[in-house]
C-alpha cells in the first residue's frame, strides 16, 4: 500500500440532491495509485449515485472533483475518460452488434481519412489491449458472442484505451462464475501493480477483505467511515452499514394476531425458475412475511415466478389446491394480486385513466354477456379514491398525472377491490415514495392482512421490512438462506445473512 | 367527488376530436365554395359516404388493432383476395350468402394465421403481416392468372351499389361497424383489455389479462373488417383485378392516425377514426370535383396527414411536460444511464 502517495483522484465535499431525496451528503473519496478502495454501503446508500459522479453521468451539486491534486470540471462522460477516470458499470452500456475492437475503441475509432476506420490500426491497438487485460478473442469478433465475464473485461480494455489512472467496478463479480472472479481478480492485482488506482464496490465482504487495502463505508448519502481493511473486521463493517435508526416510524402491528395454529393458506415447495432455486415457504391467512436480501438475490424474480409471470416448477397452493405455473391470469383468478417493482413500466398503464387502472383486475366481474357495468365500475372507482385518500382530481383522470405515492394507491386499489383476493404480493410497494404516502400504504397492506389474506413484501427496505412483517425470509443468490420471526429479527442479523455472514 | 363530475370529464374528452370536427367543417365549406355548391349537393354527399364506406370500416379494424399495440399491414392484399374467391364462389353457386361467408371466412382465417405467429412464435406484427401482405398479393394473381375477374349476376352488387331506403348500402353497414367498434371498444371488457395489453402489456400481465388472446382477437377483428371491405369493393365492380386494394393498408393508418390513434398503442377512438376517413374521403372528393391532377391530390394528402399528426405530437407533449417534473422527483436514479453515458461519450 503506498499510503504516502499523493492521492490520483479526490472528491471532496460532494453533495447530490434528487428531487425529494439527498442521495449524498458531503461525501470525501481518496483514490490513491496502486491502491484498492472499497466502497461499501447498503441498497440506496448512495454507492451508485457517487460513482455515477465520479464517471461524469451526474454532475455534483457541490464539492470538488481533483485530479492528481488539480480541480477539474467533469461535466460528462468523455471528460472523466479524458482525465483517465473509467468506470466499469454492472449494467454495461456496449453495442452487441458491434465488433470488440469497435467497443474497445468505442466512440473514437482511428480513421483514415473522410471517416473511413482504419481497421487494420483498430484491430491491432484493440489487440494489444485485450492481452493486457488478459482477453484472448479475437478483436473483429462480434461483441454479443462474448460472455459477461469478457465484456466485462473489454470495457475495463475500453478504460485503458483512455489511459486510464482510475478504474471504478461496480459489483464486478456479481455475473461472474468462480474462475471468472478469479481472472478478474487477476487483472485487478496486474493493473495495481501498474499504479492505476481501482475503486471497488460491492456487497461481498468476503471479497473485499481480499483485494481491498482501504474501505469507505456510506449510509443514507454520508461517509460513515473511511477504515484500513487490515484493520476492520465484518462486524464492525455491518453495524456501520446499517447503524442504528429509529423504527417507530411505522406502525407496529400487534392488533392482528396470526395464531400459530392456523393452517397455511399458501404453500411453496421446491418453486425453481430460472433465477431462483427450490424456494420453500408457507404463510398462513392474515400473515404479513417478508423477503430480504440484497440486490441480485432473486426477491423481484421470487415474486414474479410465484404470480406466473416467469416460468417456472414446483408446487405452489393456495389454500390446500394447486395453483397452475406459468400464467398470470390463472394466478389472478385464484385470488392472487401482484403489485410489480416498476409501477411505471409494468404496473400501470400510464395512458389510461385511474378508473381503468383500478379495474382492470376484476372487469369480467363488473361485466354481464362482455359489457361492462359502468356504473358500479365508477361508483366503485369513487369509493377507492375516497378510502385510499388518492390525490386524483377524478377517476377520469390520466394515472400518469398523479404522483408517486398516489400511483402505488391505485396500483394498490386495483387489489383491494377484489373481493375474493387471498394472496398480495408486494415488490418495492414504497420505492420512491414520501414518507407521508409510505404510512398509508403501510396501513394499507396491513389492512389487506386484517381481511384474511397472506401478504408478501418482497423489500430491500430492511426498517421497513422489520416494522411490517411477521417473519422475514432472507434470500440470497436465489435462495431462501434465513428466515426470522418478528422479535428476532434484527437490521444486522439480516444483513450477515444476506451478506452470508451469518 | 361525484358521479356528475365525471361524465363532465368525459364530456371533455370528448371535446379532443374538436380540432378534427373543425378541419372537417373548415374542408367542407372550403369545397363547396370552390366547386361553387357542386360538393354539397346531396348526390355528391352521398358519393363521398359511399366511397368512403370501404376505407371506414377497413379503419375501424385498424384502429382495433392500433389500440392493442398491433398493427396489419397485409389487409389491401386481403382485400383483393377476398375479392376474388367470394367473386369466384358467387360465379359458382349464385348464392350471395355464400359468397359473404366465403369472403368472411377468408378474413378470419388470415387474421387466425397473423395473430397465432405473433402470439406463438413471436415474430413482430410488422414483419408478419408485411410477409402476408406479399403472400396474398401473390396469390391473387396466381389465383386470376392476373387477369381481372368478370361478375357473374347481380345479388352481389347489392353490397356495392344498393340503396336501403334513400341510403347506400355500403354506408349503412359501415354505420353498423361504427357503433359496433364503438361498443366494443368503450363498453366491453375485451374493448378494455385491448387499451390496456396496447398501453404497457407488463402491466397487463401483472393486472393477470390473457395478453396473447387479447393481440390474437386484435388480429382477427382488424382482417374480417378488411375482409367485409373486400366483399364492399366486390359488390361494386363488374370486373375484379387483382391488383385492388394496393397501397389501401397504408391510406387506412393513415386515416387512422390523422384520427387520433397511436402507432404505440393503448390510445384511440372510435370516433377520431370516422372523422379521419371522412377529412381523407371528403378532400379526395373535392379535388377530384376541382380537377386537380390526381399526383397533386397525393401531396395534399400526405401533407394533411403530416399536419395533423405533428400539431397532434405538439400538443401531447406540452401535456407531458406537466408530468415530468413529478415523475423525474421519483426516478432519482435514473433509468437510463449506459445509454446516457455512451451518447455523452460520443457527442463529448
Amino acid at each position: 500500500m503506498t499510503d504516502g502517495g499523493q492521492p490520483i483522484l479526490e472528491l471532496r465535499g460532494i453533495s447530490k440532491q434528487f428531487p425529494g431525496v439527498r442521495a449524498l451528503d458531503r461525501v470525501d473519496l481518496e483514490v490513491r495509485p496502486g491502491e484498492v478502495h472499497a466502497l461499501l454501503g447498503e441498497n440506496g446508500a448512495g454507492k451508485s449515485t457517487l460513482i455515477k459522479i465520479m464517471a461524469g453521468v451526474y454532475t455534483a451539486d457541490r464539492g470538488e472533483y481533483l485530479v492528481q491534486g488539480r480541480p477539474v470540471e467533469v461535466r460528462n462522460p468523455r471528460d472523466a475518460l479524458d482525465l483517465g477516470v473509467s468506470v466499469v458499470f454492472q449494467e454495461l452500456s456496449q453495442v452487441e452488434s458491434m465488433s470488440v475492437a469497435e467497443n474497445v475503441y468505442f466512440g473514437r475509432l482511428p480513421s483514415v481519412r473522410l471517416g473511413i476506420v482504419d481497421r487494420a490500426r483498430l484491430n491491432r491497438q484493440a489487440r494489444d489491449l485485450l492481452r493486457q487485460v488478459g482477453l484472448d478473442v479475437d478483436p473483429s469478433t462480434r461483441l454479443g458472442y462474448l460472455s459477461v465475464a469478457q465484456r466485462q473485461l473489454v470495457e475495463i480494455a475500453h478504460g485503458l484505451s483512455h489511459d486510464a489512472k482510475v478504474i471504478a467496478m461496480d459489483e464486478p463479480t456479481s455475473a461472474l462464475s468462480h474462475t471468472e472472479i478469479e481472472t478478474l481478480f487477476g487483472l485487478i492485482e496486474r493493473l495495481k501493480a501498474q499504479g492505476v488506482g481501482i475503486v471497488y464496490v460491492s456487497h461481498k465482504l468476503d471479497e473485499l477483505f481480499r483485494l481491498s487495502d482501504r474501505i469507505t463505508v456510506l449510509r443514507d448519502g454520508a461517509r460513515v467511515a473511511e477504515l484500513r481493511t487490515s484493520e476492520t473486521s465484518s462486524d464492525e463493517l455491518i453495524a456501520l452499514m446499517v447503524g442504528r435508526r429509529v423504527d417507530s416510524l411505522f406502525p407496529r402491528t400487534d392488533d392482528r394476531p396470526v395464531r400459530a395454529q392456523d393452517a397455511p393458506l399458501l404453500e411453496v415447495r421446491g418453486l425453481t425458475s430460472a433465477d431462483v432455486r427450490d424456494i420453500g415457504f408457507s404463510v398462513r391467512a392474515g400473515e404479513i412475511v417478508g423477503f430480504s436480501g440484497l440486490m441480485g438475490s432473486g426477491r423481484t424474480e421470487l415474486a414474479r415466478a410465484l404470480f406466473g409471470l416467469d416460468k417456472s416448477s414446483g408446487e405452489v397452493r393456495l389454500g390446500g389446491r394447486p395453483v397452475p405455473r406459468g400464467s398470470s391470469a390463472k394466478a389472478v383468478e385464484r385470488g392472487i394480486g401482484y403489485v410489480p417493482e416498476d409501477r411505471k413500466g409494468d404496473g400501470l398503464v400510464l395512458v389510461s385513466t385511474v378508473r381503468d387502472n383500478m379495474m382492470l383486475a376484476i372487469l369480467r366481474r363488473l361485466s354481464r354477456a362482455g359489457r361492462v357495468d359502468r356504473g358500479r365500475e365508477r361508483r366503485l372507482a369513487d369509493q377507492m379514491i375516497e378510502r385510499l385518500r388518492i390525490k386524483a382530481r377524478s377517476a377520469e383522470q390520466t394515472v400518469a398525472a398523479l404522483s408517486g405515492g398516489n400511483q402505488q394507491k391505485v396500483t394498490l386499489a386495483r387489489w383491494l377491490v377484489k373481493e375474493d383476493l387471498r394472496v398480495l404480493i408486494l415488490d418495492e410497494p414504497t420505492r420512491g415514495i414520501d414518507i407521508g404516502s409510505k404510512a398509508e400504504i403501510y396501513r394499507l397492506i396491513t389492512a389487506v392482512a386484517k381481511r384474511g389474506a397472506a401478504v408478501l413484501v418482497m423489500s430491500s427496505e430492511m426498517p421497513e421490512l422489520l416494522s411490517l412483517c411477521d417473519r422475514i425470509y432472507v434470500l440470497r443468490e436465489g435462495a431462501i438462506v434465513g428466515e426470522y420471526g418478528h422479535a428476532e429479527a434484527t437490521q444486522e442479523k439480516l444483513m450477515a445473512c444476506a451478506l452470508g455472514e451469518a | 367527488m361525484n358521479i356528475r363530475n365525471h361524465r363532465a370529464v368525459a364530456a371533455v374528452a370528448r371535446y379532443e376530436q374538436i380540432p378534427l370536427l373543425a378541419a372537417l367543417v373548415v374542408i367542407c365549406v372550403f369545397l363547396t365554395i370552390a366547386t361553387n355548391g357542386l360538393f354539397f349537393t346531396t348526390g355528391n354527399i352521398s358519393n363521398v359516404l359511399r366511397a368512403s364506406s370501404i376505407e371506414l370500416i377497413a379503419a375501424l379494424g385498424m384502429t382495433v388493432a392500433l389500440v392493442a399495440g398491433q398493427v396489419d399491414l397485409s389487409i389491401g392484399s386481403l382485400l383483393a383476395v377476398v375479392g376474388v374467391t367470394s367473386v369466384m364462389a358467387y360465379n359458382d353457386t349464385g348464392s350471395l350468402l355464400v359468397a359473404i361467408l366465403v369472403g368472411l371466412a377468408v378474413g378470419a382465417a388470415v387474421g387466425l394465421v397473423n395473430g397465432l405467429l405473433v402470439t406463438k412464435i413471436g415474430v413482430n406484427a410488422l414483419i408478419t403481416t408485411l410477409g402476408m401482405m406479399a403472400l396474398l398479393r401473390g396469390i391473387g394473381y396466381l389465383s386470376t392468372n392476373a387477369r381481372a375477374l368478370q361478375t357473374e349476376g347481380d345479388s352481389l352488387k347489392t353490397l356495392g351499389v344498393g340503396y336501403l331506403g334513400p341510403i347506400p348500402v355500403p354506408v349503412v353497414i359501415a354505420a353498423a361497424f361504427v357503433v359496433a367498434v364503438a361498443l366494443l371498444l368503450n363498453r366491453t371488457v375485451f374493448g378494455r383489455y385491448l387499451y390496456a395489453a396496447g398501453g404497457n402489456p407488463e402491466a397487463a400481465r401483472s393486472a393477470g389479462l390473457p395478453v396473447n388472446r387479447i393481440y390474437l382477437g386484435a388480429f382477427v377483428i382488424v382482417a374480417v373488417c378488411a375482409a367485409v371491405s373486400g366483399l364492399i369493393t366486390a359488390g361494386r365492380l363488374n370486373s375484379f383485378q387483382p391488383t385492388i386494394g394496393l397501397g389501401f393498408e397504408l391510406n387506412v393508418i393513415a386515416a387512422v392516425i390523422l384520427g387520433g390513434t397511436r402507432l404505440s398503442g393503448g390510445e384511440g377512438s372510435v370516433t377520431g377514426t370516422v372523422l379521419g376517413v371522412l377529412i381523407l374521403g371528403a378532400l379526395s372528393n373535392g379535388l377530384v370535383l376541382l380537377d386537380v391532377n390526381s399526383f397533386w391530390q397525393d401531396v395534399v394528402r400526405g401533407t394533411v396527414i403530416i399536419l395533423a399528426v405533428a400539431l397532434d405530437e405538439l400538443r401531447k407533449r406540452r401535456r407531458r411536460a406537466k408530468f415530468s417534473e413529478a415523475s423525474r422527483a421519483e426516478d432519482p436514479v435514473g433509468t437510463d444511464v449506459p445509454a446516457q453515458r455512451r451518447l455523452a461519450e460520443v457527442e463529448g
